[in-house]
């Protein structure tokens, strides 16, 4: 069985280390893929981590990308252009909070859609 | 200057960079007043590694030393102006792709890097961003009909301290309100650096 894959995008590597430990002691099968920091681990973002994170979460279900701050978001849309897939998404939702949500969602079989609904209703 | 050819594309990117790391403190400041104080950080890497890349290979085309800087900036610089600038040389190649760059292209590609920007960034004119300084360049370029440096100079100068006294409405500056006003926009700067360069690289080619 596949789930919607999740990539939790952040400014800092350690931001997502903490959010996936906290997913992690509830929801054990869905894919959850860091993209946290620089190339060179330091405070930013890169296209190339996301990327790398975006394939290695990706199932036939799609994958959910999950970001903090508004530079972010833009190398997530990057990286989905360069993708040229068409499953794959970001919301607009709060980092921990909404990645857990998207976690337990995905973990009842939701599809990429269904998973994206219930964010948007939640937050 | 008739055509940008291989060598003004490299030697524009290898001005901007010079730029930048001179004056890397200047734009680190600038981004602690409005920001979070990285771009001098954020674009001395990038355009470091952009030179790195660069001296690297050998080009046959301008647009694919544009495509070469795009790809290392959206890698390499972390912040916003990573996507940002990555975006723009991305448009730029795009334009300049297969065809000889004259006047005509090089200033379609200018507003296609602008547009580019703007979608990106979800940012319009008058942002306090750097598309005030791309385009200021864009419109003065449609205005004219050939390379000519003070046009290119004082177009970037006017978007760049135009950005001073208006509030920042997108990016991390936003979050500052009317506190952003009074300041020089650190994006609007770099970008000034990169248009007063390709007003240098076009002297010299003239
Ligand atoms: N949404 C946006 N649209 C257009 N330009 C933006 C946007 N956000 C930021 N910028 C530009 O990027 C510059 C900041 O770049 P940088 O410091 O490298 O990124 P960060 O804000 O992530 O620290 C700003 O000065 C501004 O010109
Ligand atoms: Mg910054």
């Amino acid at each position: 069985m596949s789930y919607v894959g999740i990539v939790l995008i952040s400014h800092s590597p350690k931001v997502v280390e903490g959010i996936k430990d906290i997913i992690r002691q509830v929801i054990h099968d869905v894919p959850i893929e860091l993209a946290g920091g620089t190339d060179e681990n330091e405070i930013g973002t890169s296209i190339e981590k996301i990327q790398v994170a975006i394939d290695k979460a990706y199932s036939e279900k799609g994958v959910l990308l999950m970001y903090d701050l508004g530079s972010a978001k833009m190398n997530a849309e990057m990286a989905i252009e360069m993708s040229e897939k068409d499953n794959i998404k970001i919301v607009e939702a709060p980092l921990l909070e909404g990645s857990y949500v998207a976690a337990v969602e995905s973990g009842m079989n939701k599809s990429l859609d269904e998973v994206v609904k219930a964010l948007e209703k939640g937050f | 200057m008739d055509n940008l050819q291989v060598e003004h594309a490299l030697d524009w990117m290898a001005k901007t960079n010079e730029k930048i790391q001179d004056n890397k403190e200047y734009l680190t400041t600038l981004d602690q007043a409005i920001g979070d104080g990285d771009h001098g950080i954020n674009m001395a890497r990038g355009f470091g590694e952009v030179m790195k890349k660069l001296n690297g290979e050998a080009y046959q085309h301008a647009a694919d030393v544009m495509k070469d800087a795009a790809m290392t900036l959206m890698s390499k610089v972390g912040g916003a102006a990573g996507p940002l600038y990555g975006t723009a040389f991305l448009k730029l190649s795009m334009t300049f792709k297969g065809t000889d760059v004259d006047y005509a292209t090089f200033s379609k590609g200018i507003e296609d890097a602008l547009n580019g920007v703007k979608q990106r960034g979800k940012a319009e004119i008058g942002e306090k961003t750097l598309v005030d300084v791309w385009s200021a360049v864009a419109n003065a370029l449609r205005e004219n009909e050939g390379f000519d440096s003070e046009v290119i100079l004082q177009s970037a100068k006017s978007g760049m301290e135009g950005s001073k006294d208006i509030k920042a409405t997108k990016g991390r500056a936003a979050y500052l309100g009317d506190r952003s006003i009074g300041h020089l926009d650190p994006g609007s700067v770099s970008s000034f650096y990169l248009f007063e360069s390709l007003a240098e690289v076009i002297n010299e080619g003239a």
